[in-house]
C-alpha cells in the first residue's frame, strides 16, 4: 500500500433529507473509511457544512470531491491537508470522583493538558479537552493508566482554511446575479 | 374552492406542462390517485401499459433514446419502485433522461413498514441523478419542473419522485412554473476560452490525430458541430457502442467502433496516435483496456461536460470543459484546416485484415450454420441501413453494434454501461413509440428475451411495430464465449433449453417464423420487413460462434484476439 496522506474534505449543501447518505456513499464506493464527520449549520442560512476526514491518495480524493461536487444539492466541496487547516476536536472524558481525589495530582494534570473541568459530583468529574486528534488522545491515556476512564467521547474535525475568507456567499451572489441577468 | 384540483391532477398537468405525451407504467395501490387522475387526460397523454415495471423503465429508456425527450415512467410502491431500479440504474449509466414518479404509502406510515413501503429514495439515491420525495400536495408541481430540468439539463441522467398517497389526495390551487435554475447546480460549465485556444493549437499541430466520439455528442446534439469539426481536421474518427451514429457509418473519417469487440484499426490506432482527442466518452474499461498501458505515447485533449469524467480513468493533457455543441464549434473556429490522408491511409491495412481474417466469415459464409453476423448484415441492409437498431445484452448485441449500418443519429439503443439482459423487448417499445416513423429492429439472444419476454403483452395491446430477431443459439452466448477461451471450456450452467419462440409469438397473436436455413434467410427478412406490424424472427443460429476481434477483459488495446488468424 502506497502513503495516504489525512485529507479533510468540506462541502457545504442545501440541507436536504438524505444528503449525508449520498456522500458517505461516494467514499463507500472507492473502500475510504471514514475517519471523522461533523455535520452543523453554516454561517448562511439553510446551508449545512461538512467536515470529513479520510486517508487517502491525491489522486483519489480529487475524484471523490470531484463525484460529491457533482450532486445536485451540494453547492460546492473541496479538500484539505492538516498544513492548511486551523482544526480542533473536542472529547470529554468521565472520571470516578473518588478515584480522581486519590492521585492528588489533578492540578498538575489539567494545567498540563489545558483541560477543563465541567462537572464535579459526587460520583464523576467530567473533564473537557480541546485539540488535535494526538493531544485528546495522550489525555485519554494518561487518565486510563492513572485512575481509570469511565466513558470517554471525541468529537469529529471542525476546520477553518488558513487561506482567504470562506467565499461561498460570494459565489451564491454571483450565481444568483447570473440567473437573474440570463 | 372549485379551482383546487389534487396533488395526482397537478402531477399530470405539471407533465403535460413539460411537453409529455407518452408514460409507461403499471398501478398499484399507492399511486391509484394519480392512474385515477390519468383517465381524464387520455386525449392529452397516452399511458402504456406494460407487464413489469423493469420493462416500464426500459421503454421509458428507449423512448427518450430515439426521441430526445424525457422518457416518463409510473410505478406503484414497494416492490414497484424496487422493479424499476434495474432501469433506473441502467439510465444512470448510459445518461439517459428519465423521470420516474413512484407512488408512497401515506406519509403518516412512513417508517412504519407498511404494506408495500419501501425506502425508495434512499435505495434510489446512488443510482439516480436526484431523489426527491414529495409529502405534501403543494410541493408537487415545483418539484416535477426540478425533477425535468434535472434529468434533462447538463450531463443527463434519471430523476426519482417518491410521492406519497395523501400528497396525491391533498387539494391544491395550480400554477405551474418551468424550472430554468438551482443554485446548487450547474448543469453546463462555462467555457474557458484558454482551454479552447490550447486544444485548437494541439489539434492543429497533431501528426496523428485520432477523435473517440461517445454518446455526448447524441445527447448534446452536436452532430452537426462534430461534422464541421472533423470535415476541417480531416482526423480519423472512431466512435464508443454509444456513440454510433453520431456520424454515418460511411463517413471516410469513420474508421470504426472502439473497444472489446471493436474494430482492429482505432483500437490499435489508439496507442500510435500522437493527440486523442475525447469527445464526450468517458473511457470505460471496456474502451480502454488496461489504462496502463492505454495510449501512454499521445497527448490526451477531453472534451466533456460533467468535469467529474475529467482525469477519472485517462490523465489529460488538454481539458475542454463545456457543452460539446459549444465547445466543438469553438475549437474549430480556433483551428487550422488540415488534412491526414497518409495517416487515414494507415487504417486501412487494419481493416482489410480484419475484412479477410473475420468479417468475410462472419458475413458471407457458404457453408455450416447461420451466422450472427449475415443475419444482422441482411436485416440492416433490407431495411436500407437506416432503421433503429435495438439490442439486448451478450454476443448478438457487439455482433449488431458491429455489423449494423446508421445513416442518422438516434439510431442505436442498446444498454451499454450497465450491460442489462432483458433490456431489448422493452427499449424496443419505447424506441418505436420515441420514432414512430422509423422501422425498428430488436437483435435478441435467446436468453436475454426470456428475462422480460412479458412485455410480447405490451406489442399486442398497443399494436407496436417491432421487428424482434432472436438470434437462438441455445447457449447464454458470450459467458459460453468466455468459458471456451479463460474456462477450459467449462460450460457451466450456460446451456438453454428454449421454449418454442412462435408459439409464444402465436398466442400474443404476433406473426413468427423459424429459420434455419441460409436459403430461407433472405425471404423470411423480406417477410418481416414487409408485414405490417410486429414480428418474430426465430433465426437458429451457430451453437459456438465466436465474437471476435476480442480484447480480453483488463488488457492492452492491441491485445486482439482473432480467433482463427
Amino acid at each position: 500500500m502506497e502513503d495516504k496522506t489525512l485529507y479533510t474534505v468540506t462541502i457545504f449543501s442545501e440541507n436536504t433529507v438524505g444528503l449525508l447518505s449520498q456522500v458517505t456513499s461516494v467514499f463507500t464506493r472507492r473502500q475510504l473509511n471514514i475517519e471523522t464527520l461533523s455535520v452543523s449549520p453554516s454561517a448562511i442560512k439553510g446551508i449545512h457544512k461538512f467536515t470529513i476526514t479520510v486517508y487517502s491518495n491525491r489522486e483519489d480524493i480529487v475524484k471523490v470531491v470531484r463525484q460529491i461536487d457533482k450532486r445536485v444539492d451540494v453547492l460546492k466541496s473541496y479538500f484539505n491537508t492538516d498544513d492548511e487547516l486551523i482544526h480542533q476536536e473536542i472529547a470529554l472524558y468521565k472520571l470516578s470522583t473518588p478515584e480522581f481525589i486519590k492521585i492528588g495530582s489533578a492540578e498538575a494534570l489539567i494545567r498540563r493538558f489545558h483541560a477543563q473541568i465541567l462537572e464535579i459530583n459526587e460520583n464523576c468529574v467530567v473533564i473537557q479537552k480541546t485539540g488535535h486528534y494526538a493531544e485528546t488522545q495522550a489525555l485519554f491515556e494518561e487518565l486510563s493508566e492513572l485512575i481509570g476512564v469511565l466513558q470517554f467521547i471525541r468529537s469529529g474535525r471542525v476546520a477553518i482554511t488558513k487561506s482567504k475568507i470562506e467565499r461561498l456567499s460570494d459565489m451564491l451572489q454571483e450565481r444568483e446575479r447570473k440567473n437573474s441577468s440570463l | 374552492m372549485n379551482n383546487e384540483i389534487t396533488g395526482s391532477e397537478a402531477l399530470i398537468r405539471s407533465l403535460i406542462n413539460e411537453g409529455v405525451d407518452t408514460i409507461f407504467g403499471y398501478p398499484g395501490g399507492a399511486i391509484m390517485p394519480v392512474f385515477d387522475a390519468i383517465y381524464d387526460y387520455k386525449d392529452k397523454v397516452s399511458h402504456i401499459l406494460v407487464r413489469h415495471e423493469q420493462g416500464a423503465t426500459h421503454a421509458a429508456q428507449g423512448y427518450a433514446r430515439t426521441s430526445g425527450k424525457v422518457g416518463v415512467a409510473f410505478v406503484t410502491s414497494g416492490p414497484g419502485a424496487t422493479n424499476a431500479i434495474t432501469g433506473i440504474t441502467d439510465a444512470m449509466m448510459d445518461s439517459t433522461p428519465m423521470v420516474v414518479i413512484a407512488g408512497q404509502v401515506a406519509s403518516t406510515l412512513l417508517g412504519s413498514d407498511a404494506f408495500q413501503e419501501a425506502d425508495v429514495v434512499g435505495i434510489s439515491q446512488p443510482v439516480t441523478k436526484w431523489a426527491h420525495q414529495i409529502r405534501c400536495a403543494e410541493d408537487i408541481p415545483a418539484a416535477v419542473a426540478r425533477a425535468f430540468y434535472i434529468a434533462s439539463s447538463g450531463r443527463p441522467g434519471p430523476v426519482l419522485l417518491d410521492i406519497t398517497k395523501d400528497a396525491q389526495f391533498g387539494k391544491i390551487k395550480y400554477e405551474y412554473k418551468k424550472a430554468t435554475f438551482i443554485r446548487s447546480y450547474i448543469p453546463k460549465p462555462e467555457i474557458d476560452p484558454e482551454e479552447i485556444k490550447a486544444a485548437a493549437e494541439l489539434i492543429s499541430k497533431a501528426k496523428k490525430p485520432l477523435a473517440l466520439v461517445g454518446q455526448g455528442v447524441i445527447l448534446g446534439s452536436a452532430e452537426e458541430e462534430l461534422k464541421v469539426f472533423l470535415e476541417k481536421s480531416g482526423i480519423p474518427t472512431a466512435l464508443t457502442v454509444l456513440g454510433l451514429s453520431a456520424i454515418p457509418t460511411d463517413h471516410p473519417l469513420n474508421v470504426g467502433m472502439l473497444g472489446m469487440h471493436g474494430n482492429i484499426g482505432p483500437n490499435l490506432k489508439t496507442n500510435e496516435c500522437d493527440v486523442l482527442i475525447a469527445i464526450g466518452m468517458r473511457f470505460d474499461d471496456r474502451v480502454t483496456g488496461d489504462l496502463k498501458t492505454y495510449a501512454k505515447q499521445a497527448k490526451v485533449i477531453h472534451f466533456d461536460i460533467d468535469p467529474a469524467e475529467i482525469d477519472k480513468n485517462v490523465k489529460t493533457t488538454v481539458r475542454v470543459l463545456g457543452d460539446v455543441k459549444d465547445t466543438l464549434a469553438e475549437v474549430t473556429k480556433l483551428m487550422d484546416t488540415t488534412t491526414h490522408s497518409e495517416w487515414l491511409a494507415e487504417f486501412k491495412p487494419c481493416s482489410d485484415r480484419e475484412y479477410n481474417v473475420v468479417i468475410q466469415e462472419e458475413l458471407f459464409p457458404t457453408s455450416g450454420s447461420l451466422k450472427m453476423g449475415e443475419v444482422i448484415h441482411k436485416v440492416s441492409e433490407a431495411t436500407n441501413n437506416d432503421a433503429v437498431l435495438v439490442t439486448d445484452v451478450g454476443q448478438h448485441q457487439m455482433m449488431a453494434v458491429r455489423y449494423f449500418k446508421y445513416k442518422q443519429s438516434r439510431s442505436v439503443v442498446t444498454s451499454g454501461g450497465l450491460g442489462t439482459m432483458g433490456f431489448g423487448l422493452p427499449a424496443a417499445i419505447g424506441a418505436k413509440m420515441g420514432a414512430p416513423n422509423r422501422t425498428v429492429c430488436l437483435f435478441a439472444g435467446d436468453g436475454g428475451i426470456q428475462m422480460t419476454i412479458q412485455e410480447l403483452g405490451t406489442i399486442m395491446q398497443y399494436d407496436v411495430d417491432v421487428k424482434i430477431i432472436i438470434l437462438n443459439n441455445h447457449f447464454l452466448g458470450m459467458v459460453r464465449q468466455w468459458q471456451e477461451l479463460f474456462f477450459s471450456e467449462r460450460y457451466s450452467e450456460t446451456t438453454m433449453k428454449n421454449p418454442d419462440f412462435c408459439m409464444i409469438a402465436n398466442a400474443y397473436n404476433i406473426k413468427s417464423r423459424i429459420v434455419d436455413k441460409r436459403e430461407e434467410l433472405d425471404d423470411a427478412i423480406a417477410e418481416m420487413i414487409n408485414h405490417k406490424g410486429s414480428y418474430l424472427l426465430d433465426v437458429q443460429v451457430e451453437a459456438k460462434g465466436m465474437v471476435y476481434p476480442m480484447i480480453p477483459s483488463g488488457t492492452c488495446v492491441t491485445n486482439i484476439l482473432l480467433g482463427n488468424e
